[in-house]
């Protein structure tokens, strides 16, 4: 395998030992960090939980405005995603620069796909005054609708800003493989980083049933 | 035990520049950082807590109007709370001890240490911008739907202010994890570990599992004022109570993120003042992970009066009671470790006493909390106000003031003035509980908490309890003096002058910047005192 | 082969970290069952199997993330330690789902009628 020893030294942190220490370190870092995310979701989904309990008609109603088709396309695309980042990471480990590069490309282009997908959403909500508060009209229960509203916007909008943080992680790691930083030896920050884009897509794995696909036997909207 | 030393290379020497300490990755820089800043929250906190007692003096609210009392409470409360008591010891103590007391250079990631300190003095500053902007008056508790919808005061700048300190707590808890996993020295197993250590891997736990909880809680009060997204919005059928059950369940294992450090350093100052070891060091090594999971079973306590059902009241209540247990074994396993121990009194003994004396009692009278039969009658009293400040002052507290005198030497590598710490450590513990003990009484007589003017037949005890407080204050302000004397005309501290067991002992006072001039292999048991 | 692990002698000294090669047409096995599973969680909403059309969107919703988890997260190659922290992790989140529910459910009726 070819890597040079004049820059090995570098990437070897000095309060670590050896590679494999740092390694392991790093990881750990990242699932640790990673249940913190599961916690900070979940707040979220405990409150959707309580709601969707206590008003199951009224979020099955609201829930039937959301479009299932722009919701299941970003699924499949954020599924990809996470392909193209296993791949990227297996590229990564192998040594392979340019396909690195190119699995990385793809990952941010598809969550570019779902966030684009996402505004073409939230622009219908808002066209069709779905957005809570003073304009908020909604033929139904207008009340009990407005929190599943509430909850749609903030938890998506919360799995947005992780999708964008991803993306710009991403970003930085494209340039870093072109540059040939990360060989078999030392491509920590590419499974680390691989590891927050799945979580992201997990979340979004929870979210698309649970918001999208409450009653949709009844009238297909 | 071991000479004085004269100066040498160590990491206080390692660069004078403003830059090398604002930039530094030294977990022991980034240690004392932290002791700056929450030293100056701490006295805010003091200040707002003195025009509090200074108010109760009299029962007529005579001294600020009602409207600006509740903001002097609710930021006495979030000051303390969140820019004090969580980050005090583990930040600072932790911070410089755990790397050094496994052998290690280092925490694993030092940079996200040092944006651990960023993210404290961020979130610091917005609580202080929202301070001068008028405060805030919703309770420490923020309860919904009044911080949420009513309140006309500065709750979106505090939230976030909160929610980046938040941050810095989780990252906090991930180094000390990783780190207690992934670098200790050769031959430091896990049951070789001082139980400072166990301590602060369960406090890390806490930090990492239930902080972001309540980071979301705050977000979603945030969106309701700011985006009028309305999630406990009763109007819109919200629940308040859910907004209760999802920040308590953060902020019950909050007091044990406060109280796990202070167990650590209690372990640490009773074996090296009985020189003897642990009494059954196991259980409490064990205990203290008990303490970190039970403490997240139990939040529903505080909730018995908020009209949530009976029957998890009841669970909530049995499972208070189970989580006494574990701080239980540890009282006990610390008095066997003194029985028959050759006990001396300096001062950092003295706070040992302090503790066990006024963690029991803090400790007992939350078992009267948890029956559901007694807290309907003294909750939101007095009553639970004293039992708090028992953990938190006389337990969290005095350690964090037991454990800056035991390692002042190895941190600053100069001696303080050991009469004057006695007498601020008595001084404290007359003032803690002058201050406390009357809040008790006038608690379970039923002043309520919360409010600035009460009935006159509770004057006398509010008047106690502010002369208490005025002794407090002397006695905190009393090491502020001979520690600064100490930094300027301080005898040199050698290696050990406890002849304490631990590798912090082995290294200089102060230590070199990567800890050890000589990476330690480990062999002994810990607290290997000889027989 | 399914692990390839190397460990190289690093200029730094020490082991270097060791790598699981996950076999590529493991990939695209898992990517081809979160596929089918997310058509079929789409389909399986349309039809009326009343309150059973929660327990099925969810357990499909899990058995995609935990197919996420092991696979392309690598836990199935992972130390028991980074197991133990992702079993943590959703078990805690559990203890909060569970816990505050348990006062709604024993409320009595109307329950969660307050709006």
């Amino acid at each position: 395998m070819s890597g040079t020893h004049a820059d090995e030294p570098s990437v070897l942190q000095h309060h670590f030992d050896n590679l494999g220490q740092q390694f392991e370190a790093s990881t750990l870092g990242m699932w640790l960090f990673l249940v913190t995310e599961i916690l900070f979701f979940g707040g979220l989904f405990t409150a959707y939980m309580v709601y969707r309990m206590a008003y199951p008609e009224a979020f099955a109603e609201a829930s039937h405005h959301l479009n299932i088709v722009l919701g299941g396309a970003n699924t499949a695309v954020l599924i990809g995603s996470s392909l193209t980042m296993a791949m990227a990471v297996y590229a990564a480990q192998r040594g392979q620069r340019e396909r690195q590069v190119v699995f990385l490309v793809l990952t941010m282009v598809l969550g570019m796909v779902f966030l684009g997908v996402k505004s073409v959403e939230y622009s219908h909500k808002f066209a069709e005054g779905l957005i809570p508060g003073p304009n908020f009209r909604f033929e139904g229960d207008a009340i009990h609708s407005q929190l599943f509203f509430s909850l749609y916007f903030v938890m998506t909008g919360l799995h947005a800003l992780h999708m964008i943080i991803g993306i710009g992680i991403m970003a930085v790691l494209t340039m870093m493989a072109w540059k040939g930083r990360y060989t078999a030896r030392y491509h920590t920050p590419v499974e680390v980083s691989g590891l927050y884009w799945h979580f992201v897509d997990i979340v979004w794995i929870f979210l698309f049933p649970l918001l999208y696909l409450i009653d949709r036997h009844g009238a297909v909207r | 035990m071991d000479t004085a030393v004269t100066p040498h290379a160590n990491y206080l020497t390692d660069g004078y520049t403003l830059k090398s300490w604002l930039l530094t990755r030294d977990h022991k820089r980034i240690g004392l950082l932290y002791l700056i800043s929450v030293t100056a929250f701490f006295v805010l906190g003091a200040v707002f807590a003195a025009i509090i007692r200074a108010e109760l003096l009299t029962p007529a609210g005579d001294l600020v109007a009602s409207d600006t009392y509740n903001r002097l409470f609710t930021m006495h409360g979030v000051v303390m709370v969140f820019f004090f008591l969580i980050p005090a010891i583990p930040s600072v103590l932790g911070n410089f001890l755990v790397p050094i007391m496994i052998g290690a250079k280092d925490l694993a990631f030092p940079r996200l240490n040092l944006l651990s300190w960023y993210l404290y003095t961020f979130g610091g500053f917005f609580t202080l911008w929202a301070l001068v902007a008028g405060g805030v008056d919703t309770g420490w508790t923020f309860y919904t739907p009044y911080s949420s919808a009513f309140s006309n005061s500065n709750v979106a700048l505090v939230v976030v202010g909160i929610f980046i300190n938040g941050f810095s707590s989780i990252l906090t808890g991930l180094n000390f994890v990783v780190t207690i996993h992934k670098m200790r020295a050769p031959g430091m197993t896990w049951f070789r570990m001082p139980l400072f250590i166990w301590a602060h891997y369960a406090t890390a736990l806490i930090m990492v599992l239930g902080t972001p909880v309540i980071a979301i809680t705050l977000v979603m009060v945030a969106a309701e004022r700011l985006l009028g997204l309305g999630i406990f919005d009763p109007k819109l059928g919200g629940d308040p109570v859910l907004f209760q059950h999802l920040f308590w369940f953060y902020s019950h294992p909050a007091v044990y993120i406060m109280i796990l450090p202070a167990m650590g350093i209690m372990s640490e100052l009773v074996a090296a003042f009985s020189r003897k070891a642990i009494f059954g060091y196991s259980f409490v090594a064990f205990s203290s992970l008990a303490i970190a999971v039970f403490g997240f079973l139990v939040w529903g306590h505080h909730m018995f009066v908020s009209s949530e059902s009976v029957y998890s009241a009841m669970a909530f209540s049995l499972l208070s009671f189970l989580v006494a247990i574990p701080s239980a074994v540890k009282v006990f396993n610390w008095s066997a470790t003194m029985y028959k121990g050759s006990i001396s009194f300096e001062a950092p003994m003295m706070y040992v006493f302090g503790f066990v004396g006024l963690f029991l009692i803090g400790g007992l009278t939350g078992l009267f909390l948890a029956a559901i039969a007694v807290d309907v009658h003294v909750t939101d009293t007095y009553f639970v106000v004293a039992h708090f400040h028992y953990i938190m002052v006389g337990g969290t507290i005095m350690m964090f003031m037991g454990g800056l005198h035991f390692w002042w030497p190895k941190i600053t590598g100069k001696l303080y003035n050991e009469f004057w710490a006695k007498v601020a450590a008595a001084t404290i513990f007359f003032g803690f509980n002058l201050t406390f003990f009357p809040q008790f009484i006038v608690g379970y007589l039923g002043m309520p908490r919360r409010y600035h003017a009460y009935p006159p037949e509770f004057q006398l005890w509010n008047i106690l309890s502010t002369a208490g407080a005025t002794v407090l204050a002397v006695g905190y302000a009393m090491p502020a003096l001979y520690f600064a004397h100490s930094l300027l005309r301080g005898q040199p501290a050698p290696s050990n002058p406890w002849g304490a067991k631990g590798l912090e002992w082995e290294t200089t006072s102060p230590p070199p910047t990567h800890n050890f001039d000589t990476p330690p292999v480990v062999t002994e048991p810990p607290y290997n005192y000889a027989k | 082969m399914v692990n390839h692990v190397t460990h190289a002698e690093s200029a730094a000294g020490g082991a270097d970290p060791a790598v699981h090669l996950v076999p590529l047409r493991v990939y695209l096995a898992v990517f081809t069952a979160l596929m089918v599973l997310t058509a079929l969680t789409v389909w399986a909403a349309t039809v009326d199997l009343g309150p059973f059309n929660t327990v099925v969107a969810l357990g499909i919703a899990c058995t995609k993330a935990v197919l996420v988890v092991l696979f392309f997260m690598h836990v199935r190659y992972s130390t028991t330690l980074t197991w133990a922290v992702v079993a943590g992790g959703f078990f805690w989140l559990l203890l909060l789902l569970l816990m505050t529910l348990s006062d709604y459910v024993t409320r009595g009726p109307g329950w969660l009628h307050f709006g």
